[in-house]
């Protein structure tokens, strides 16, 4: 934002202008992503107190082994990871998107804006598959002496410590917390990248009818790009504490 | 450059420049429902607030019948009661829906929204010198949130189990188990989704009242030119918006526990002789989440109103306030320790006492800001030249009541202490003195001096002195005995004392104090007939700068449109205390700095 507006000599906190500089919308959205990052924070640390109060969690490793189209192929994290790189791309367009906003050059925001949303899409296309993957694989379990076969779902956790059963080690149930705050969590991150996505769409339709043209600043790009990262800064936190350790 | 215009360019804000307002054509709907004017927002706040401090105050004087009379039956009770008052005998699981309901609604409804809705909306544009909140369509959003929660709260109390009813803390398992009581079914489904919609309101707002502090102060009005009660509200703004997510965090774990089956907060549970799956869950942890955003609670309520406090004293004393940045500092040590403390309500949990110990320390360390504040504004009336309107009595009154219920805190602040008092009539008292009394007279003390400024009107004083006198007196009267009843081990939460030997000596005190609520609540009932009698037909403000106030609302017509000024923004030149001041008996922020005029405070 142009600073011009500003007398020469007034001081940065003395009233009559932003003492950050930026327009109000900026600080709403910075504020807003500390309440957000509460409301993770809040989600997290309950996780942390649950699963380090139990003897036993599932092992990510063994748990997101799969990949589409790869069969029954051990390939631990790979998915989750194509996944992270993917949200991590889209905020390399996003900023991008933002860039050519400061050069007013609508065409380029459109692109990169288009590459964002793609992003976003995609990475809830993963998403979505994941939790397929999750809940409807089956697992034998032994319960109560006899095999059972389990999906993963918030009330039945498969992927419990491995006992002898008939010379063969099987699974026994494991601590049922782990779906509920596993689907609860990447529910939740879920959530905020499609209503990112959302507010991408509009944002691209915006810029398509040459509203900030008409305006003559991008900051409504800006500010979506605040929050898009800020999302991304949460997954980087989430794969943290469910895939790696 | 004007000043007004440099503040429409600083913020990129264009929307509410007062020389184009004839230019919008207002509706009944644009101008009264949907506003965005940030006054008519405060005024939809107040009177929300008022219907729902009636509808809570009232939940007490019902309970507090069966309470004092806990042999005799009532039967106009089951007239409007139906069933939950058979034969005019109040149902114990009513009871409990209605102690909950009293909490949720007052804590919450009233003394959140009804207090920091209105006089944040109200006063932050007017005393930083803005033409409107820096988003006045997430402002009118964030009443109509509140209204849709406020929809959805009081459709709990119709639903035919009744509404959430253990507790206002709403800890699981009961909360959890809809087979654990009537309240726990349905009830507490709305009551989570009603939080869910007010915790969206406070966000909003409270996302509002910071960037306009911050960002739309007019040209001089530095940070530490602000009134008292800005610094108050900003103070009370950032403490929403980081506490509330961490009990929507909560809320939504508890939905999911609820209707989804997962175990975030159940382990090992039998209810009605059968084993429940859930496992591995911690009830404790709800008590956290909840208390993290629970502590920070109790000053979002009470900021408000010691800010507000601070600026009535300050003007009705004559004399500037005393110890301006001592009065911020300590706001400011009260919210960074209101983060830090939630646990002090947890001791009897089971919590490591060592970890206890640690939040003794912190909770104690709050007497220090809380001393200085208290001083601060003996210091203040310090042979001031006193104006005893009805907002400075209850201004004093605030104060009053904050010495007594603050001094309580210190006995339940000590975990050792607290392993007797925890859940009885003494935190009953503490609470209700420090936290409900205090900010309703902070709350009384704002409406009485501000109403001129809302409404052109004045309240009439006859009835105000009335409602003050019988307010201080009757909650001390309600409220002081039950710290006795409290140290004789009295817990809260009862159906019917007269079933224990030891509590039945408190059979005529509790008599004593049901009657008395009765009283104080017609009282505020008269406030009420005030309100809107006033609004319509009271004498007319014809001054206006009634109270002889240095601050900037008053700078304003009588009755500002939407944009507040009709010229430029005034600048400010200088801080709104001083009173009393070479000579004079007030100087506007308005006005510059004289030649001759004496330097310093």
């Amino acid at each position: 934002m142009s600073t011009t507006a500003i007398p020469a000599g007034t001081k940065w906190w003395s009233g009559g202008k932003s003492p950050f500089n930026a327009s109000y919308g900026k600080v709403m959205m910075w504020y807003f992503l500390m309440s957000d990052a509460f409301t993770f924070g809040a989600f997290l640390i309950s996780y942390g107190t649950i699963r380090f109060s139990v003897n036993h969690w599932a092992d990510p490793n063994h748990v997101f082994n799969a990949f589409p189209f790869a069969g029954h192929a051990n390939l631990p994290l790979a998915f989750v990871s194509l996944m992270t790189f993917i949200l991590i791309f889209s905020s390399v367009t996003m900023v991008l998107a933002v860039h050519e906003g400061h050069k007013m050059n609508r065409k380029g925001v459109e692109k990169y804006m288009i590459l964002t949303i793609l992003g976003g899409i995609a990475f809830l296309s993963c998403q979505a598959w994941e939790w397929t993957h999750l809940i409807t694989g089956d697992h034998a379990v032994l319960v109560n002496g006899q095999i059972e076969h389990w999906g993963t779902t918030v009330t039945k956790n498969p992927w419990g410590p491995e006992v002898m059963h008939n010379g063969q080690l099987v699974a026994t149930p494991g601590p049922i917390a782990f779906g509920g705050y596993f689907f609860g969590i990447t529910g939740f991150h879920g959530f905020h990248v499609f209503s990112g996505v959302v507010i991408n769409i509009v944002m691209y339709i915006k810029t398509k009818l040459g509203h900030f043209d008409e305006r003559g600043h991008y900051e409504m790009i800006e500010k979506a790009g605040l929050y898009w990262h800020f999302v991304d800064l949460v997954w980087v936190f989430v794969f943290l504490c469910f895939y790696l350790i | 450059m004007s000043s007004a215009v440099t503040l429409q360019d600083a913020t990129g804000h264009m929307a509410h420049d007062a020389h184009h307002e004839h230019h919008h054509h207002e509706t009944f709907i644009t101008k009264y429902v949907f506003s965005q004017d940030h006054k008519t927002i405060a005024k939809q706040f107040l009177i929300t607030g008022i219907i729902w401090a009636i509808i809570g105050g009232l939940f007490s004087v019902i309970f507090r019948l069966q309470l004092g009379y806990p042999d005799q039956t009532f039967p106009f009770l089951e007239d409007f009661l139906g069933h939950w008052a058979k034969g005019g005998k109040l149902n114990p699981e009513f009871y409990y829906a209605l102690v909950t309901m009293h909490g949720t609604v007052l804590v919450f409804f009233v003394l959140t929204a009804g207090l920091s809705g209105t006089f944040a909306n109200f006063l932050i544009p007017l005393q930083v010198g803005a033409r409107d909140m820096a988003s006045p369509m997430l402002n009118m959003l964030s009443y109509w949130f509140f209204f849709l929660a406020s929809i959805i709260m009081v459709a709990s109390l119709f639903v035919q189990t009744g509404p959430a009813s253990g507790g206002w803390t709403v800890y699981p398992p009961l909360s959890a188990l809809g087979d654990a009581s009537m309240g726990s079914k349905i009830g507490m489904d709305l009551w989570l989704v009603g939080m869910a919609m007010f915790i969206v309101s406070s966000l909003l707002g409270g996302l509002n009242y910071i960037t306009t502090i911050l960002n739309m102060r007019t040209k001089g009005m530095s940070m530490t030119r602000m009134p008292l009660t800005i610094w108050a509200l900003f103070f009370t703004a950032i403490l929403g918006v980081l506490s509330f997510p961490v009990l929507l965090s909560g809320a939504i774990l508890l939905l999911f526990d609820r209707n989804l089956g997962t175990s975030f907060y159940l382990s090992d549970i039998v209810v009605a002789g059968k084993i429940l799956p859930n496992e591995g869950g911690s009830a404790i942890l709800f008590q956290h989440l909840f208390w993290f955003l629970g502590h920070p609670e109790v000053y979002i309520i009470l900021l408000p109103a010691m800010g507000m406090s601070s600026e009535i004293l300050s003007v009705n004393s004559r004399k500037p306030i005393f110890g301006y940045m001592a009065m911020v500092g300590s706001m400011f040590a009260i919210a960074i320790l209101a983060f830090l403390v939630w646990a002090h309500h947890m001791f009897v949990t089971g919590l490591n006492p060592f970890l206890g110990s640690v939040f003794v320390l912190l909770t104690l360390l709050i007497a220090v800001p809380s001393a200085i504040k208290v001083f601060n504004w003996l210091t203040t009336l310090w042979r001031g030249n006193i104006r005893f309107t009805p907002a400075m009595l209850f201004a004093i009154g605030f104060v009053s009541l904050f010495i007594s219920g603050g001094l309580t805190g210190i006995f339940l602040g000590n975990s050792a202490l607290d392993i007797h008092l925890h859940d009885t009539y003494f935190v009953i008292a503490h609470f209700h003195i420090v936290m409900g009394v205090a900010s309703f007279f902070g709350m009384f003390a704002g409406v009485y001096h501000w109403f001129p400024k809302m409404y052109g009107r004045y309240l009439n004083n006859t009835l105000a002195y009335i409602h003050f006198w019988v307010t201080i007196i009757g909650a001390y009267l309600i409220f002081w005995p039950m710290h006795y009843e409290g140290l004789a081990g009295m817990p809260r939460r009862y159906y019917d004392f007269s079933n224990w030997e030891s509590f039945k000596m408190f059979g005529g005190l509790n008599e004593f104090i049901s009657l008395v609520s009765m009283i104080v609540f017609a009282a505020q009932l008269l406030f009420v007939f005030n309100f809107f009698h006033s609004i319509w037909k009271g004498r007319k403000v014809r001054d206006l700068n009634p109270w002889g106030s240095n601050t900037l609302e008053w700078t304003t017509p009588l009755k500002p449109g939407h944009g507040n000024w009709p010229g430029e923004i005034p600048e400010v030149h200088r801080w709104p205390y001083d009173y009393g001041k070479d000579g004079r008996d007030f100087i506007p922020q308005t006005e510059p700095v004289g030649k001759d005029e004496s330097t310093g405070h």
